[in-house]
């Protein structure tokens, strides 16, 4: 198809041509062309399916305010709906489809909702689908969501690869219009740091819409000009096809950057868009203005658009949107229009001033604007036939940035629009037509005005710059927000609400804005009521006549157009979405095909399987009889250590444990229990005294981290008086466990001392060196309850040490052990661990009620001596197993008598951690019990509800393994 | 020291440190530079001043590096310094260090706690504007700055502005470099 309503050249570039596909059919357009203009430049103005009543719809304006020409971009996995085709730039090889129709664009067969639209009018979804409750999600929401849908997604994950990034500057200019551009010069000059964002991919704003000159140079070449200077300037960052999203606190923005949308792909391994989070000194808000329509009846056609609009595509796109067109004003900028057209040579069949007292009361045309019907000021009524209609009812200062914090707008009446309020976010301040100056001279009068006060503020010197000569006409304005009569008047085309809607909310009570907005979805979607939303509340100030100020605003939040999740999860997505932490044995275990699993940023060892093994248990159990048996190896490398040093760390440790440790000879370890400051456990550790004034503590891997900043907060803010330094060394040590009868014998190969029973005894810790002097630690320490050792090497040497205590562990069978082992060893034994300290359990609870010193002060030690807490009868420690061996436990299963229901004031404990040990050839399990102590030998039901199983079960010690402590000591 | 039977590896688990150049910027893993810790115990300052002093080790103000032979330190908190030296000479800096500052400071090994990586390349802040918050256009050579990439708490260290240095915990090294080579694909 030839382009028939091309009139020029506008400021494409037609020496070029590229080719799209719309719906199936062929078309040429040009760079320099958006979907819209190529579009209409074919002749096409029927674009979309309205949401509610399918009404055919075409484009309204030329940017980012689009209800209507929303399309389907691309196709397969980076199909993209919702796409405004007045923001979409032509690339070669486009393909677009329209949406929200069935079976085609012109025939649509939902559009039978146009007729029932008397039931479909506000609230009815509320109204209708009330009863059964149980029919809203199954039922109502997906029919509804079927027929009144925007685009579909793709279904496929998103191919393209997004990225964040962090960016500074003194000066951030949010639209290149004449008042940014203006301001960037005024900054850019003075040597200040700026950005210049812009969400088009041509800066200049309006001027590359006017047919008006700055000084002598057409608009749009003199925003060229200042382009090509601000370019080379290194101290000022262009960035187009940028929209900033939104203002968080103290001088932070987000913009999101097109990188590569202009394109049919991005280039591999490039963003399609970068989420910069820009940190401004100060910001100018050069946004511009937004028109508005004037409702009247069926005033939604394909044809009809914002006056400004036509302009815009006539003068920058060379694109008449139709050969007769029309222009509905009630302010002077409407009459520019229909004389830009005029001048391009389309025919203006008729100017429409509502201030003359005629206005447009209805159309005809139902895929395309066909005729409209005028009243004029003394009643009489007339058909004109004409294709478009450019619609002026003033223009709105794009202020939705400076309302982020949750300023309200305030109302003027000289230009008939809200302006921003005077309580926008510090540092931001308004320019030009965002401000509510209209014209081009108050619009770069304005900008450089605001940028010399910006940059005065922060006492950074600048000069004016010679400003062009502009026009500065007035705003001349009537305000006109609906006219009366029969038939629908569209006020927010994107959710089709019309003027009879709002008259519906207020006549139901949703008077105020919030409740009209929510009752008729009014201002609700992607285009977020850039066009509607003061319409909207015009026509409700009327009814309630009330002034539009009184009637109330709504205010705007983040983003300002939409943003792809994708961009919003940047690179952290599948493998990427967090980074690891790998424990030094980490690549040996690999090769040995280990199985890992997530503790926090932690990749552990889960189980090795060996050649044979199918199911996790066959590892487990071998790992675990092999270590009691013989001796297995244990990566602990995750364990928080911190070393801790200063003069005072004795009885700084006294204060933070609850057992003492400020009499711990140095060479010696200790176990220790730390408190919250309301008495229940916090974590547990040992802690070795390697000095005098020297202690190495160990947390449980998942607090390392708290556990270092609680005792951040102690030393800096609790207790500043005492002497304690400390810092990480989690990182520093690449630390195995050694356990098992044959433990000693294996690091006696590979420890250049001697490390006999009576060398080195039980909680006996000490410097050493290994395999002929490397510096190590040594730790006599056992989680199993095994004779046990914890070896520390420098963390480069972690690998080449498990590879050694695997080598030198060969003559003993010995094993390699993964965190599901260590679970078992520790129930074996009776160890708490993560599922015990449960941030709700006391030492009392834990059967560990004896560490908590009476004869010193220490965080929690107060408080968990609450009577609450400490009452007999309370939950303590068990040991729990099957009374039948053959049964299974669930962890989480409740205790609950023989004979009671299993109801919640029959609850006696939990089961808090369960393995099957192979020792014993059954489950086994810990819990808390109330009353526990005093019930050994007892039976109860274990009932899981949520397992829908119960298992009786005998209480026990919670030691199954070595109750009396032989092996650890052997 | 006789470690013939055991063979350290990178914090990348190589045997050699592993450099990669994409597009203007490469990235080399550091693996010889020995690092200790260094805070001045209570009442401490002056003692601490003069033994650095003697040491030859600068103590640089909050935010700063800097670096002589053998020793380099750059500022990590209150009365706190992170010390290097080559490994060669100072594999136990610790224990070379503890004669200058005796009980006056609390000295601790950090060689093996952290990941290094040097970064150069001729215009820096491009990258790393996709990787921080850092201003490293208004950084000058000599600036130490705490920050966050990926999630992972980071120092870099603006030796020049052609080479930062960039330090992170030792296990996340290969998710660390994986960012950093990811940012450097963007920006090729």
């Amino acid at each position: 198809m030839s382009q028939s309503h091309r009139l020029g050249a506008g400021l494409i570039d037609t020496t070029k041509t590229l080719g799209f596909r719309f719906d199936g059919r062929s078309y040429i357009g040009h760079p320099g062309d958006t979907l819209a203009s190529a579009l209409l430049a074919n002749g096409v103005r029927l674009m979309g399916r309205s949401f509610k009543y399918h009404r055919p719809r075409g484009p309204i304006s030329a940017g980012s305010e689009e209800p209507n020409a929303l399309v389907e971009l691309r196709e397969g996995a980076r199909q993209e709906p919702n796409t405004r085709a007045t923001t979409v730039e032509l690339f070669d090889g486009l393909i677009a489809k329209s949406q929200n129709r069935w079976p085609t664009l012109a025939f649509d067969a939902m559009a039978i909702n146009d007729f029932l639209s008397p039931l479909l009018a506000a609230g009815f979804y509320y109204k209708t689908f009330m009863w059964p409750a149980a029919f809203w999600e199954k039922l109502y929401e997906p029919l509804i969501r079927r027929a009144a849908g925007l685009g579909r997604l793709s279904r496929q994950d998103d191919p393209d690869v997004y990225d964040k990034g962090f960016l500074h500057c003194d000066l951030l200019i949010v639209g290149a219009g004449p008042a940014g551009l203006a301001a960037a010069l005024t900054a850019g000059r003075a040597g200040a740091r700026v950005i210049l964002a812009d969400e088009d991919f041509r800066i200049g704003g309006r001027l590359n819409s006017e047919s008006f000159a700055l000084s002598d140079v057409a608009g749009a070449e003199a925003a060229l000009a200042m382009v090509a200077e601000l370019a080379s300037l290194t101290n000022v960052r262009l960035m187009i096809r940028t929209t900033v999203v939104g203002v968080y606190d103290h001088g932070i923005y987000s913009a999101l950057e097109r990188v590569a949308d202009h394109l049919a792909a991005p280039d591999p391994g490039k963003p399609r868009q970068i989420l910069w989070r820009i940190y401004a000194a100060r910001t100018l808000l050069c946004t511009g203005a937004t028109e508005r329509p004037i409702a009247f009846a069926n005033n939604d056609r394909p044809g009809i658009m914002l006056a400004g609009a036509l302009r815009t595509y006539a003068n920058r796109f060379g694109v008449a949107a139709g050969r007769r067109v029309a222009v509905f004003t009630n302010n002077d900028d409407g009459l520019r229009s229909a004389h830009d057209l005029a001048a391009l040579g389309a025919e203006v069949v008729a100017v429409i001033d509502s201030r003359n007292g005629e206005t447009v009361i209805d159309s005809t045309g139902w895929l395309g604007l066909k005729a409209i019907t005028i009243r004029d000021s003394q009643g009489r009524t007339r058909q004109i036939a004409c294709e478009a209609l450019g619609v002026s009812g003033g223009w709105n200062p794009n202020l939705h940035l400076a309302s982020h914090h949750g300023a309200r707008p305030q109302w003027s009446d000289a230009i008939a629009a809200f302006v921003p309020g005077p309580q926008g976010p510090a540092g931001l301040a308004a320019a030009g037509a965002a401000s509510g100056r209209f014209s081009t001279h108050g619009a770069l009068q304005s900008g450089m005005d605001q940028a010399l006060a910006a940059l005065s503020d922060l006492g950074r010197k600048a000069k004016p710059i010679t400003l062009p000569d502009a026009e500065d006409a007035p705003t001349r304005i009537t305000a006109l927000w609906h006219v009366p009569g029969k038939g629908r008047a569209w006020i927010d085309q994107q959710n089709d609400v019309t003027v009879k809607d709002v008259v519906l909310a207020h006549q139901e009570g949703f008077r105020a804005v919030e409740h009209l907005k929510r009752y008729t979805t009014l201002g609700m979607a992607t285009d977020q009521g850039k066009t509607g939303n003061v319409l909207g509340l015009a026509v409700m100030a009327e009814l309630t006549g009330q002034s539009i100020p009184a009637t109330g605003t709504t205010i705007y939040r983040p983003p300002y157009s939409p943003v792809a999740m994708g961009a919003l999860a940047g690179r952290s997505r599948g493998a990427d979405f967090r980074p690891t932490r790998l424990t030094p044995s980490h690549k040996w275990a690999t090769e040995q095909g280990a199985v890992f699993v997530e503790v926090g940023m932690w990749l552990r060892s889960q189980w090795l399987p060996r050649q044979g093994e199918t199911h996790w248990r066959h590892s487990v159990d071998r790992e675990v009889l092999a270590t009691r048996k013989s001796v297995g190896i244990c990566d602990v490398t995750t364990l928080g250590k911190i070393d801790i040093q200063g003069r005072d760390v004795g009885a700084f440790l006294d204060r933070v444990y609850a057992n003492t440790f400020s009499t711990l000879a140095v060479g010696r370890v200790r176990y220790g229990l730390m408190l919250r400051e309301d008495g229940m456990v916090m974590d547990d550790g040992t802690t070795a005294r390697l000095g005098e004034n020297h202690y190495l503590m160990t947390t449980t891997t998942a607090n390392a981290v708290s556990v270092f900043r609680h005792l951040e907060f102690c030393r800096q803010c609790l207790w500043p008086d005492l002497d304690v330094q400390m810092i990480s060394v989690t990182e520093a040590w690449a630390q195995f466990s050694v356990a098992g009868p044959n433990a000693r014998k294996l690091l006696e190969k590979l420890v250049d001392q001697e490390i006999s029973d009576q060398a080195f005894t039980y909680m006996a810790c000490g410097a050493i060196t290994v395999c002929g002097g490397l510096r190590a630690r040594l730790f006599r320490i056992s989680f199993s309850g095994e004779l046990a050792y914890e070896i520390a090497v420098p963390t480069r040497y972690g690998d080449a040490m498990i590879r050694a205590l695997v080598e030198a562990g060969r003559d003993f069978d010995a094993v390699v052990y993964g965190t599901e082992t260590l679970g078992v060893l520790r129930v074996e034994k009776g160890h708490v661990a993560g599922n015990e300290l449960n941030g709700q359990s006391t030492a009392l609870n834990m059967g560990l009620g004896k560490m908590v010193s009476a004869k010193k002060d220490a965080i929690g030690r107060v408080l968990s001596q609450r009577p609450g807490l400490v009452a007999e009868g309370g939950l303590r420690l068990v040991g729990v197993r099957p009374v039948d061996p053959h049964a299974a436990l669930t962890a989480g299963s409740h205790f609950i008598a023989a004979g009671r229901s299993a109801t919640a004031e029959h609850d006696d404990g939990w089961l808090t951690s369960v393995v099957y040990s192979p020792h014993l050839g059954h489950a086994i399990g810990l819990g808390y019990l109330r009353d526990g102590a005093a019930r050994l030998g007892e039976r109860l039901r274990a009932v899981n509800l949520l397992a829908a199983n119960e298992v009786e079960v005998e209480i026990v010690s919670p030691h199954f393994i070595d109750p009396d402590g032989e092996r650890l000591r052997g | 020291m006789d470690n013939r039977k055991l063979i350290p590896l990178t914090p990348l688990n190589l045997l050699a440190p592993l450099a990669v150049t994409i597009g203007a910027v490469t990235i080399t893993e550091v693996a010889d530079l020995a690092m200790a810790a260094l805070a001045i115990r209570h009442g401490q300052d002056k003692a601490v001043t003069k033994a650095a002093a003697k040491a030859g080790i600068a103590l640089p103000p909050p935010g700063r590096f800097q670096r002589a032979s053998p020793y380099g330190a750059f500022w990590t908190g209150p009365q706190m310094w992170m010390v290097e030296a080559p490994i060669g000479s100072h594999d136990d800096i610790v224990a070379i260090l503890k004669p200058w500052f005796g009980e006056a400071a609390s000295l601790t090994d950090q060689t093996d706690a952290w990941a290094r990586f040097r970064v150069t390349g001729a215009d820096l802040p491009v990258l790393f504007e996709r990787l921080c918050s850092a201003d490293l256009r208004a950084a000058s050579a000599g600036a130490a700055i705490r920050t966050v990439i990926e999630h992972l708490g980071a120092f870099l260290l603006v030796v020049a502005a052609d080479r930062i240095e960039i330090l992170t915990a030792r296990s996340s090294a290969a998710s660390l470099h994986h960012a950093l080579t990811t940012a450097a694909k963007s920006i090729a």
